[in-house]
C-alpha cells in the first residue's frame, strides 16, 4: 500500500481554488480536507506556496521509438514528462516506421505501461503518413488509440482528408493535423518574411498554416466530424478556429510553448536550435498567441516535444531537423505567458483539463490500460496530480535534463515555476527536476 | 556596428559601418601597387595560417581569396570539401574542429547554407572567419569589391585619386540592380555596402524574383525596367541563379531576358557614362548580352582584378588587425 499526504496547498478545480490537504492511498485520492490525518507511513509532500491540481497531459509527444532511440526513448520520454509535471503523454506516430499498424500501437503501449506515467498513443492517419491511403484506423481505435494524425506532413489531399473524416467520426476519434500546406513550404526553414528574406532563408509562410486551417474547418462543415488543430502558431490561425468554435463546429486547438515564447528573431543566429516546424513567427504572432492563452481561446498548451540527436544540430540550418525539447519546461513557459497574476484554474485548463478532454483520458471517457486524468482532486479520482509551485526560479541546463537529447532553446535560460512534486497513478515519482 | 574590420570577423556587411567599408577599400588601394610588382609578395601575413574551405564550388573567388592570402605571404590550406561531407554525415562543427585541430588563423568559407560561416565563427572564436559567400544570405567582399571598383572608375573620370574621394563620388549616385535578387548573396552585400557609402539603390526584377519583405529594404523597386534605366549611372547585372532552381520562377529564360535582360538595345538606350557591372559568372545571352558584357560601359574585368587587392586588405585588417588589437 502506497499512501501519500499533500500538505498545505492551494487545490485548483475547475470553479474554485481551495486550501486543504489531499490524502493519496493506493492510487486513489482518499481524502480532501483542512489538517487531515496521514495513514500510518504516509510520505509527507510540502505543497505550501504552491498549486495542487490534476497532472499535465501532453497532446503532442515525439518519444521516437521504434527508429531513433538515440535521441528519445519512450522510458527517457516518460522521465522528462514526469520532471515537467506530466502524467499523461500522447505518443506521436511520426517514428521509423510510423505508428500505423496495431502490432506497431502494441508496442509502443506496451513500452509505455513500464513507465511511471500514462503513455497513449496517437496513429497515423495514412498508411505510411504518406497522405494516399487510410491506416486500420477501427483496429488502432479498439486498441484505445483515440487520436489520429500524420504530424510532421499535413494530410496534403483534401480528397483523402475527407475520407478519413468520414472513416473517423463513427468511431468516436478525433484526427489532428499538422496545419502546413506542402507547396508553400517546400524547401523552407523560417517564418517568411522580412527577416527571411534578408537572412537569405527560404520561407515557411504563415499562409500556409492558415489555409490549411480554413480548408480543415470547411471539411467539418461538410463531414459534421471532428478535428483537432495541432501547434497552431499564428494570430489569423486562432481567429479562424475560434470563428468556427462559436459556430459550433467541433474543433479544437493547442498551442505550443517555443510560439509564444520565443519568435523568429532567433534566427538571426542561425542557431538550428531555433528550427522548428511550424516555425517561431512574428513577434506580433508570439504576442496574439500569449493574449489567446489569456482569453481563453485555446484548449491546450502542448510541448510538440522533438528531441534530435546533438550531431542533427550542428548542421546548417536549413540542412538540420526542425523540432526542439518542450516537456521539461513547457509549465514553467505557460505560467509566465498567464502573467503573474495568472488565473491557476485558466493554467490547469491549458495543461491538464483542456488536453485531457480532447485525448479522451477522463474519468468518464472509455480508456484501455489508461487511468484517468484532468479531474477534479475530488475523493475517488485516479491520483494523477502535480504540485506545482509557480514562483519558484530554475535554469534551464540541457546537460540536467531527463531527456536523452540536448536540442533545447532555453539552455541558461531562468524561468520561472516549476513542478514540485509529480504524482502519477497514486506514486511520487519526481521532485524538483529529479526522479525520485 | 563593426567600425572597423581590424580583428573582426566578415561575416555580414550588413554589420559593417561607412569607416569600416571605407577602411577596406583604402587599405586595397594600398595593396593595388604589389600587384603591379615584379615579386608580388609582401609579408604581412608571415608565418599566418588561412584555410580556404570551400563547401560549395567556386572557382574566381577562391583563386581570388587563395592569390591574395598568398601576395600577403600567408600559408594556404585549400580543403576542397564541396557538399560532400554533409552528404558522409559529418556536422559543420566537426569539419570545422578538424582544420581548426590543424592550427590555423583564419578561414575563409563558402557554403551553399545561409548562415553557415556564422555558426563557424561561433563554434571556433579563436579563429578569424571571412565569408566568401553563404547560401542566399551574403557575399561580402563581393560587395566590397564593387564599392571598390565603382569608386575607381569614378575617381578616374575625375582624375583624382580614389581614396581621396572618401565617399563621396556615392554620395547620390544611382545605382540599379536587376535580375534574380531573390536567390542571390551578391545583391544582398551590394545593397548593404552602396546604401553604407551613400548611394540610392533600386531594384529590377520579375515579380518572383524579388525577395520576402523587399518593402523594408532601403531600396525603391522599379516597376519598369526600361523606365528605371534612364536613371540609371551604375547598372548592376545579377546572374540567373539555375542552379538554386530559379527556373521555376519565370515562365522561361527568353521571356526573362525579354522583360529584364540587358540586351543590345537595352543598352544601347543608356547614357555613355553609365557604367555596367556583373559579379559573374555570367550567363551571356540571358541577363547580358555578350557584346554588352564586352563593351566599354563593363567593368567587368576590373571587377575580378580587384576581387585580389580587395581580398588582401579584408585579410589583412581581419587577421593581422587581431594581433594588433590585442
Amino acid at each position: 500500500m502506497t499512501s501519500l499526504v499533500i500538505r498545505g496547498g492551494s487545490i485548483v478545480r475547475s470553479h474554485e481554488v481551495v486550501r486543504a490537504d489531499v490524502v493519496v492511498v493506493d492510487g486513489r485520492v482518499l481524502e480532501v480536507g483542512e489538517k487531515v490525518n496521514a495513514p500510518a507511513g504516509a510520505r509527507e509532500i510540502d505543497a505550501s506556496g504552491a498549486w495542487v491540481g490534476p497532472g499535465f497531459v501532453d497532446l503532442h509527444t515525439h518519444l521516437r521509438e521504434p527508429g531513433l532511440e538515440a535521441a528519445e526513448t519512450v522510458e527517457s520520454g516518460a522521465r522528462a514528462a514526469a520532471v515537467g509535471g506530466y502524467c499523461a503523454v500522447v505518443a506521436m506516430p511520426n517514428t521509423e516506421p510510423a505508428l500505423d499498424t496495431v502490432a506497431l500501437v502494441s508496442y509502443v503501449l506496451a513500452r509505455g505501461a513500464l513507465t511511471g506515467i500514462d503513455v497513449a498513443v496517437a496513429g497515423a492517419i495514412t498508411q505510411g503518413r504518406r497522405g494516399e491511403k487510410l491506416a486500420p484506423l477501427a483496429e488502432m481505435a479498439a486498441l484505445g488509440v483515440r487520436i489520429f494524425t500524420d504530424d510532421g506532413a499535413a494530410v496534403a489531399s483534401a480528397e483523402v482528408m475527407r475520407r478519413a473524416l468520414s472513416y473517423a467520426k463513427p468511431l468516436g476519434v478525433r484526427l489532428a493535423q499538422h496545419c502546413e500546406e506542402p507547396s508553400l513550404v517546400e524547401f523552407g526553414s523560417m517564418n517568411e518574411g522580412a527577416l527571411a528574406g534578408r537572412l537569405g532563408l527560404v520561407g515557411r509562410p504563415a499562409l500556409a498554416e492558415e489555409l490549411m486551417v480554413v480548408r480543415d474547418i470547411e471539411l467539418v462543415r461538410a463531414s459534421g466530424a471532428s478535428v483537432h488543430f495541432l501547434h497552431l502558431s499564428t494570430a489569423r490561425s486562432i481567429a479562424l478556429v475560434v470563428a468556427a468554435r462559436r459556430e459550433g463546429l467541433d474543433v479544437t486547438c493547442e498551442v505550443a510553448p517555443h510560439h509564444f515564447s520565443l519568435d523568429e528573431s532567433a534566427c538571426r543566429t542561425y542557431d538550428p536550435h531555433y528550427k522548428v516546424n511550424p516555425p517561431l513567427r512574428s513577434p506580433g504572432d508570439a504576442a496574439a498567441l500569449v493574449a489567446a492563452l489569456q482569453r481563453g481561446d485555446v484548449d491546450a498548451v502542448a510541448t510538440d516535444h522533438a528531441p534530435h540527436l546533438p550531431e542533427s544540430k550542428d548542421l546548417a540550418f536549413d540542412e538540420a531537423p526542425a523540432g526542439m525539447l518542450g516537456l521539461e519546461h513547457a509549465a514553467s513557459l505557460t505560467v509566465e505567458a498567464l502573467g503573474a497574476d495568472g488565473d491557476p484554474r485558466a493554467f490547469f485548463a491549458l495543461l491538464s483539463r483542456g488536453p485531457a478532454r480532447i485525448a479522451q483520458l477522463r474519468a468518464s471517457d472509455v480508456r484501455v490500460g489508461l487511468s484517468a486524468h484532468g479531474g477534479e482532486v475530488a475523493v475517488g479520482e485516479d491520483a494523477n496530480l502535480v504540485v506545482f509551485d509557480p514562483g519558484v526560479e530554475w535554469t534551464v541546463d540541457r546537460d540536467r535534463l531527463q531527456s536523452r537529447a540536448t536540442n533545447t532553446p532555453y539552455h541558461g535560460r531562468t524561468l520561472h515555476g516549476r513542478a514540485r512534486a509529480t504524482i502519477a497513478r497514486g506514486r511520487l515519482i519526481a521532485e524538483n527536476g529529479e526522479m525520485c | 556596428m563593426i567600425t572597423t574590420l581590424r580583428g573582426k570577423n566578415l561575416l555580414d556587411l550588413g554589420e559593417l559601418s561607412r569607416e569600416a567599408i571605407l577602411e577596406v577599400l583604402d587599405t586595397a588601394d594600398s595593396f593595388v601597387e604589389v600587384n603591379r610588382r615584379v615579386v608580388k609578395k609582401v609579408p604581412a601575413l608571415k608565418g599566418r595560417v588561412v584555410a580556404s574551405l570551400f563547401f560549395e564550388e567556386s572557382t574566381r573567388t577562391r583563386l581570388s581569396f587563395e592569390t591574395a592570402a598568398k601576395r600577403l605571404s600567408a600559408d594556404v590550406l585549400s580543403l576542397a570539401v564541396a557538399s560532400s561531407s554533409v552528404k558522409k554525415g559529418e556536422s559543420l562543427r566537426d569539419t570545422i574542429a578538424t582544420i581548426d585541430a590543424l592550427g590555423i588563423d583564419a578561414v575563409v568559407m563558402r557554403h551553399r547554407s545561409s548562415g553557415a560561416a556564422v555558426q563557424v565563427a561561433r563554434y571556433v572564436p579563436h579563429v578569424r572567419v571571412i565569408n566568401a559567400g553563404d547560401g542566399l544570405h551574403q557575399h561580402p567582399t563581393q560587395g566590397l569589391l564593387d564599392a571598390y571598383t565603382l569608386r575607381q572608375v569614378l575617381a578616374e573620370r575625375r582624375g583624382e585619386r580614389a581614396r581621396d574621394t572618401g565617399a563621396e563620388l556615392f554620395d547620390g549616385l544611382r545605382v540599379l540592380i536587376v535580375g534574380d535578387v531573390r536567390h542571390s548573396r551578391v545583391a544582398r552585400s551590394d545593397v548593404e555596402a552602396y546604401v553604407a557609402l551613400g548611394a540610392t539603390v533600386t531594384l529590377a526584377a520579375p515579380g518572383t524574383l524579388l525577395p520576402d519583405g523587399v518593402r523594408e529594404w532601403p531600396v525603391s523597386v522599379a516597376g519598369d525596367f526600361d523606365d528605371a534605366l534612364g536613371d540609371a549611372d551604375v547598372v548592376g547585372v545579377l546572374r540567373l541563379q539555375h542552379e538554386r532552381g530559379t527556373g521555376a520562377f519565370v515562365p522561361s529564360l527568353s521571356e526573362f531576358t525579354r522583360t529584364h535582360g540587358l540586351t543590345i538595345e537595352r543598352a544601347a538606350r543608356l547614357s555613355p557614362s553609365t557604367i555596367i557591372m556583373h559579379p559573374g559568372p555570367m550567363n551571356r545571352g540571358v541577363e547580358i548580352d555578350a557584346r554588352v558584357a564586352d563593351s566599354s560601359a563593363a567593368v567587368i574585368t576590373r571587377q575580378v582584378a580587384n576581387g585580389v587587392p580587395v581580398r588582401m586588405a579584408v585579410l589583412y585588417l581581419s587577421v593581422a588587425g587581431r594581433e594588433e588589437s590585442r
